[in-house]
């Protein structure tokens, strides 16, 4: 039964000991590891192809441009737009960037608003500070429920208003982990007429994506959260929206006509691509996406929404364990679960685990802002995340070790 | 293992212990010290008659590393003249970095030799040396 496959068999380096133990590797959400189809894809197109795509005439560049477009075209249909609404970038943070610079600098102006939610990761989060800071707009945040992590009607209509021109928000919180009522902040969005910009790096492996039919207007994701490697993202963009933004990096094959002193650009999406592109990695993210719908959505979210159970309700279990925001383990939850040890810092937590061969994230998790509000001892927490690789056994080792931790650090029962 | 080592029973109780951590009644140098990244942060209190430290003391909160190590060095330190403690600091720095392994060289540091084994653990160098380029900063003044 394809359910109950081990997948982790897939991918090399979940294959080693770490510390004399068998790696146990729960970091997902802050990079997936590859499968080997993934790797090969990369090494075959630098041993086949590797000519610079758009440019050469000749057959290798003509087939490595055909690998690079090819590339687009499964991404583009993984997330049901059209290519010329997919930009290659390096990651998210890249993506949310040139929101930034090409669209919000021109967009904003004093008295204008950008809303957020305060749970945003810093990627989604110190763009928007430093153009409220160049455009005199304001940053405003909305703030979410601690426990549940929703946002009450009250504030969104309080905070989204017609001065709102911005509106950005994550998929999934990457410490609450729970799904976010997106769709309730897109309409007020619309209703106000303010642009959405949606981060979904920690969903674009984790559940199917329509971005036409959620109607947002921007979109930023990371490849190497989904399986590919890292230095491969993309921007979705609404085509009159990308059609009337000034690219923010300037150079080669992203021009129409260059005289000495004036220049067009290409139509979106080469506009946006400046200079010799990680083809290799786009090639790599398709093999990702091949990889993923070779398993089909319903078999990998009725497993990882198993074990998310097993493992929310096991951290529920274990004495001096407190799990941060929704702790029901029915929760729609997507990938991630953050908790804390009383009275042992996320760090301690993390090294100790290291000594069984456990990986887990420890700290801010690039949401400081988000530590603070919610108040945390230390200012941070533990977090586990999980992939469509890990197994019962990983989350059981994770409830075995995470009791002795506190031993360790000389506390008493 | 490394992680054993580190924290045994001497760093787990540093981390908790009171004593060091506390005000200064006439402090003549406080120093702040945080490490960003990871939300640890302490507050060094000295104080100085005639060139000698003769007390030093701290708050803040953080990880038993960084809390353990900043306990450590206040218990170090104490009593110790301005140079002294800088060449303590120095000891500890180097030790942390891997340049000073001579035993007979880092008897200085007594219990603190307790923290060498974060000179192999790279992510937590910061929280080990937190508090020592804190003292650093606030002799430097």
């Amino acid at each position: 039964m394809a359910n109950t496959k081990n997948f982790a068999a897939d991918f090399p380096a979940l294959n080693q000991q770490v510390n004399g133990n068998r790696l146990v590797y729960l970091d997902s959400a802050a990079t997936s590891m590859r499968p080997q189809s993934v790797l090969d894809a990369a090494v075959d197109f630098y041993s086949t192809k590797g000519a610079n795509p758009h440019r050469g005439v000749y057959k290798m560049a003509e087939e490595a441009t055909a690998a690079y477009e090819n590339s687009r075209a499964a991404v583009a249909s993984y997330l049901s737009i059209d290519t010329d609404e997919l930009i290659f970038t390096r990651n998210a943070s890249e993506s949310l960037n040139i929101v930034m610079y090409s669209y919000a600098l021109d967009a904003l102006k004093p008295g204008d608003s950008i809303v957020i939610p305060v749970s945003e990761h810093h990627s989604n989060l110190v763009p928007w500070q430093r153009a409220a800071a160049r455009t005199g707009a304001t940053l405003e945040y909305l703030y979410v429920d601690r426990v549940t992590g929703a946002i009450s009607d009250d504030e969104l209509e309080r905070k989204i208003t017609s001065k709102t021109k911005i509106v950005a928000f994550a998929h999934v919180s990457n410490v609450l982990g729970v799904l976010f009522p997106i769709e309730k902040l897109i309409a007020r969005a619309k209703a106000v007429g303010a642009v959405t910009v949606l981060d979904c790096a920690q969903t674009i492996a984790h559940m199917p994506l329509d971005l036409h039919a959620l109607d947002v207007d921007f979109a930023a994701f990371s490849g190497h959260k989904m399986y590919a490697p890292m230095g491969i993202g993309g921007l979705y963009g609404k085509r009159e929206l990308l059609a009337r933004m000034e690219p923010f990096l300037f150079g080669g094959d992203m021009i129409e006509y260059v005289r000495e002193q004036d220049t067009t650009f290409a139509p979106a999406p080469q506009k946006f691509e400046a200079g010799t592109q990680n083809a290799g990695g786009a090639v790599a993210l398709a093999a990702a996406i091949d990889y993923i719908k070779a398993i089909g959505w319903d078999i990998l979210e009725a497993r990882e929404a198993a074990l998310m159970r097993r493992l929310v309700a096991g951290l529920n279990g274990l004495k001096d364990v407190t799990v941060i925001g929704d702790s029901n383990p029915d929760a729609p939850r997507y990938g991630v679960v953050a908790f804390n040890l009383r009275d042992v810092h996320s760090h301690d937590v993390a090294s100790i685990l290291d000594s069984y061969g456990i990986a887990i994230r420890a700290g801010q998790h690039c949401a400081a802002p988000l530590m603070d509000y919610l108040q945390l001892p230390f200012k941070s927490s533990c977090r586990a995340s999980l992939a469509l690789y890990n197994t019962e056994e990983d989350v059981d080792r994770l409830l075995e070790c995470l009791p002795l931790v506190r031993g360790k650090m000389g506390y008493g029962d | 293992m490394a992680i054993d080592e580190i924290y045994t029973q001497v760093i787990t109780e540093h981390s908790r212990d009171k004593r060091n951590r506390r005000h200064i009644d006439h402090a003549t140098r406080t120093q702040k010290g945080v490490n960003p990244s990871c939300g640890d942060e302490i507050e060094l209190e000295l104080r100085e008659e005639n060139g000698v430290i003769t007390d030093a003391a701290f708050t803040g909160s953080g990880c038993a590393i960084s809390q353990a190590s900043a306990s450590m060095m206040a218990d170090l330190i104490r009593g110790k003249t301005l140079d002294e403690a800088e060449s303590i600091c120095a000891t500890f720095l180097g030790m942390i970095k891997g340049d000073v392994t001579d035993a007979e060289q880092l008897e200085v540091l007594d219990e603190a030799l307790a923290l060498q084994g974060v000179s192999h653990m790279p992510a937590r160098v910061k929280c080990a040396t937190l508090s020592w380029h804190t003292l650093k900063t606030a002799l430097g003044e």
